[in-house]
């Protein structure tokens, strides 16, 4: 078995319109190549319109028209059995779903039926790919409740009698139970109250140290990254700009992106200034010329409005995609931690 | 000392479920706070979903009346169904600014229509030049000029500056008073930072109070003067942002700043949550208790 | 809007196969107004005569000149069913925009109206007028009479539309904008509204011309006022099939059919492309 259980090798995935004359291409993921290895927790950063969303319908074998792969592939390494979900048949897809990839999703309401109680809802998903049949099933799926602190009577309930909380939990549940080796999570936590999203994340942190899975964990929100992922990978405009291990993209990133992100990130305890980054997000129908981001750019030269700079690894297990990658520090406000060279 | 904003007392209760099973829920329980009109300050509501925090703003704004207590802006009470002139009158005075820049303009429509529609009705001119200007000259505080926004579409500009834009529209007839429901919850994480200062910068350059509304701790503290955490409908912490925030005394409000997650320990998160804290928060949630003043100049609701 | 036609053409074979029909109808209808024969006049021509180059869709049995006579006819059912359409139009828009936006009483008041309108038999009315009024009752009666029954459904369709549109953040802007309520429901909401306007406008359309021929063939309408309807009854007064002139019905019926099939397909074309979300879409959101 390899260290990498997924392998995205230069994927191209673009939205292609033609609606009444008129075609658009958006370039949604524009040649990204990464890997995410066996029990660990990837963060995926990036704003709306960054094309994250997309990279990850693609990852969970999601894509509908208008988006189509047009390049690339997606292996994962599952114990079934190699398989590229770019490539694959639906019948092969139907078999890793749920087993080997599940995804948890940011609206816990889209997911679980509103006039189905949960049980039912356990059953719909998770009893034919576990095999198990009635009494076998409900003990598994109880048990694996019981681990994310929810009491037995959930399955007898109607999701509009839980908490927001409770229903994300049941939602991760769902796409737990049956021990996947790949989680996507997108946005989890994003509309949850910051007490009970704290106890999500650990709850997802505890169940994957306890399954040994991977973990993809999607979120704009840096702070989140801080805390759970092993591993971060920012994308803007389609491509990926940085990725490397958590520390180090947080007390030395090596992108201006990526340090400006971290920098924005107003801290209780200081209220110096926090810089704010000009422009906006670019049209991804309409991508600037060279880096994409050098219309925003502190460090821009001539240099980055002609070429866009590969994606070079720089440090151990850190890559980036910025000509002047040396000359980024992190900026007013990063705070280094005591006794850590920055 | 002129008082601005007085909210003196203020419940507000809704009724739910049909002939059977009607039940009342509290929205918002006995709040009080004044705001004065001789030093503008940024003065933030903090609380989780289900909080009052919404409710309060609407209440405030005029888009709902008290249960209880009253609101009083300059003396006069804020009236839902007050005649037009006087909430006209009030509106020149008080704007919003919600939580969704993408639905603060009509899809269907150019921006700058909600723009000149304030200034000709909130500055009284229909001059075309005078009303440009005006639209110009709010936009230019932003940061944006009515060269850039003029006949584009919402669809067309980004979640930051349609919310700058949602903010100018605000500033046209040169209010006292902003209320800002959450402004930043939806704009994208690199523009975050610019409204945050745009707010910033609207007290300590135009003199103009903001209330902000919000769930997080960290923009609260960066920019307001003082706070109130809201728990369930009730106060439970009130005082100087730095004061309380740095030393929160309540236990709801220390188990939301234990809750926030900091980048302090990047790569070796501390996702740990105290068992025993939450169950006491939740607890206390709902009990009336009653607030008393510190020497600090906080108040605290103590349930002895 | 030359584009937006010029779109619907070349992308849109409902369109374009609809707006060819309508064209036809109204193209056929547009030439009574050059006439040389009074179509309310009878005998003038030699009865029964099969369509000839004299004739070009014969002559029935009382004497008038076919083409003409459904030229004439189906000008004044276009007319009606334009007349019924645009008045319940401004009756369920006004109700529906009231009701939603303003709620309250005004809108159980509104709705009660609205409730009762729903639940009164149309047919049986219709026809009591047609007992009261007998020769008073002319066709800008008949249509008056059926707007004020043919609103209610679109009322509500429109009061759900306008109540959804209340709640939104757009509309809570606009009032601190300064706009006024008026203004607020016809220049922000009205679009929103008018994929419903014009869809139910055509299908008010057609269910008035066809209520009007239900009517005619019965007897119930004015008989010497040509229409499709009442073409029809005479036909069947003087049994045209079983006389042998099969061209007193087909004709009529074919083009009824043309009619009514050109306007739906119109209908149902246009309102994708009115409809705000698909202009969205377009516009490249």
């Amino acid at each position: 078995m390899t260290r990498d259980i997924l392998k995205v090798d230069g994927l191209k995935a673009y939205y292609q319109m033609n609606y009444f004359g008129v075609n658009r291409e958006v370039r949604a993921v524009d040649d990204i190549t990464m890997t995410v290895r066996r029990g660990e927790v990837y963060g995926i950063a990036g704003e709306s319109s960054s094309g994250k969303t997309s990279f990850i319908k693609v990852l969970a074998a999601a894509v509908r028209p208008p988006l189509r792969v047009v390049d690339g592939s997606v292996r994962f390494g599952f114990s079934t059995g190699p398989i590229d979900v770019v490539r694959a048949s639906p019948r092969e897809l139907e078999a890793i779903r749920w087993m080997s990839l599940s995804y948890v999703m940011q609206g816990s309401m889209s997911v679980l039926n509103p006039v189905r109680r949960i049980g039912k809802t356990f059953r719909d998903f998770a009893q034919r790919p576990l095999g198990l049949s009635g009494r076998a099933f409900e003990e598994r799926v109880v048990e694996h409740l019981a681990r994310l602190k929810l009491p037995a009577d959930v399955l007898r309930a109607y999701p509009h009698e839980l908490s927001g909380g409770m229903r994300q939990r049941v939602t991760i549940g769902l796409a737990t139970v049956c021990h996947p080796e790949f989680i996507i999570a997108d946005e989890p936590t994003t509309a949850l109250d910051v007490v009970v999203q704290k106890e999500v994340l650990s709850l997802i942190r505890e169940i994957q140290r306890e399954m040994d899975s991977s973990v993809v964990f999607v979120t704009h929100d840096m702070s989140v990254h801080a805390n759970i992922a092993d591993r971060v990978g920012i994308i803007y405009a389609g491509r990926l700009v940085e990725e490397g291990p958590t520390r180090q993209m947080f007390f030395a990133p090596k992108h201006p992106y990526t340090a400006h992100l971290v920098a924005s990130l107003p801290r209780i305890g200081d209220t110096t200034q926090r810089p704010a980054l000009d422009g906006r997000p670019p049209n991804l129908a309409d991508p600037p010329r060279g880096c994409r981001f050098h219309p925003r750019c502190p460090l821009a030269i001539d240099k980055c409005r002609e070429q866009s700079p590969p994606l070079e690894t720089v440090a151990a297990d850190h890559r980036t995609a910025c000509w002047r990658w040396r000359e980024v520090t992190p900026l007013v406000g990063a705070i280094s931690p005591v006794g850590v060279p920055a | 000392m002129t008082t601005l904003l007085d909210v003196r007392g203020v419940s507000k209760h809704f009724t739910m479920g049909g002939i059977f099973g009607r039940r009342v829920v509290e929205a918002v329980a006995d709040a009080s706070f004044s705001l004065s009109a001789d030093n503008p300050e940024i003065f933030t509501i903090i609380g989780e979903s289900g909080s009052g925090k919404t409710t309060l703003a609407r209440m405030i704004l005029g888009l709902e009346d008290p249960t209880g207590g009253e609101i009083r802006f300059r003396g006069q009470k804020v009236d839902r169904r007050a005649s037009r002139a006087s909430r006209l009158e009030f509106m020149s005075h008080v704007q919003p600014v919600f939580q969704n820049p993408f639905e603060a303009f009509n899809p269907l429509k150019k921006i700058e229509r909600y723009l000149e529609s304030t200034a000709q009705r909130f500055l009284h001119t229909s001059d075309r030049a005078a009303i440009d200007r005006a639209t110009d000259e709010a936009l230019q505080k932003v940061g944006l000029s009515l060269v850039e926004v003029r006949g584009r579409f919402p669809h067309e500009m980004s979640g930051g500056q349609l919310q700058r834009c949602a903010i100018a529209r605000a500033l046209i007839p040169n209010p006292p008073l902003l209320v800002a429901d959450e402004p930043v919850s939806m704009v994208d994480a690199s523009l975050r930072m610019s409204i945050v200062n745009l707010l910033r910068s609207l007290r300590d350059d135009l003199g103009v109070s903001v209330i902000y509304i919000t769930h997080d701790l960290a923009t609260a503290y960066y920019i307001s003067n003082r706070l109130i955490i809201m728990q369930r409908g009730r106060i439970v912490e009130m005082g100087d942002a730095r004061t309380v925030l740095d030393n929160p005394e309540h236990p709801y409000s220390r188990l939301l700043k234990s809750s926030v997650l900091s980048t302090d320990d990047a790569g070796a998160g501390k996702l740990s949550t105290d068992p025993v804290a939450v169950s006491q928060v939740s607890a206390l949630a709902g009990k009336p208790g009653r607030l008393v003043a510190r020497a600090d100049g906080r108040d605290v609701r103590v349930y002895t | 809007m030359i584009s937006v036609f010029r779109d619907l053409i070349r992308y849109n074979i409902e369109f374009t196969i609809g707006l060819v029909l309508v064209g036809l109808v109204v193209a056929f209808a547009a030439l009574s107004f050059i006439s040389p024969v009074d179509p309310s006049l009878i005998y003038l021509a030699v009865p029964d005569q099969p369509p000839s180059a004299q004739h070009w869709f014969g002559t029935n049995s009382r004497g008038q000149d076919l083409f003409w006579q459904l030229s004439a006819a189906f000008r004044n059912s276009l007319i009606f069913g334009l007349t019924v359409a645009v008045l319940s139009r401004i009756i369920s828009i006004t109700v529906g925009l009231a009701a939603g936006y303003l709620g309250g009483w005004v809108d159980r008041v509104l709705m009660f109206i609205n409730d009762i309108f729903v639940s009164v038999p149309i047919f049986p009315i219709l026809v009591l007028f047609y007992f009261v009024l007998r020769s008073d009752l002319d066709t800008f009666t008949l249509a008056l009479i059926m707007a004020c029954l043919g609103w209610p459904f679109d009322a509500r369709l429109i009061r759900s539309v306008a109540r959804g549109l209340k709640h939104r953040e757009f509309t809570r802007h606009a009032v601190f904008a300064g706009m006024s309520t008026r203004k607020v429901l016809l220049e922000e909401h009205l679009p929103y509204v008018m994929p419903i306007v014009f869809a139910t406008f055509m299908n008010n359309m057609l269910w008035s011309m066809a209520l009007e021929v239900t009517l005619a063939v019965l007897g119930f309408t004015n008989l010497n006022h040509p229409t499709m309807g009442t073409v029809l009854y005479w036909s069947n007064q003087h049994s045209a099939i079983v006389v042998g002139v099969w061209w007193w019905v087909v004709i009529p019926v074919v083009l009824i059919v043309i009619t009514f099939l050109g306007l739906f397909l119109l209908a149902m074309s246009m309102n994708e492309y009115i409809d705000p979300r698909s202009r969205l879409r377009r516009m490249g959101v």
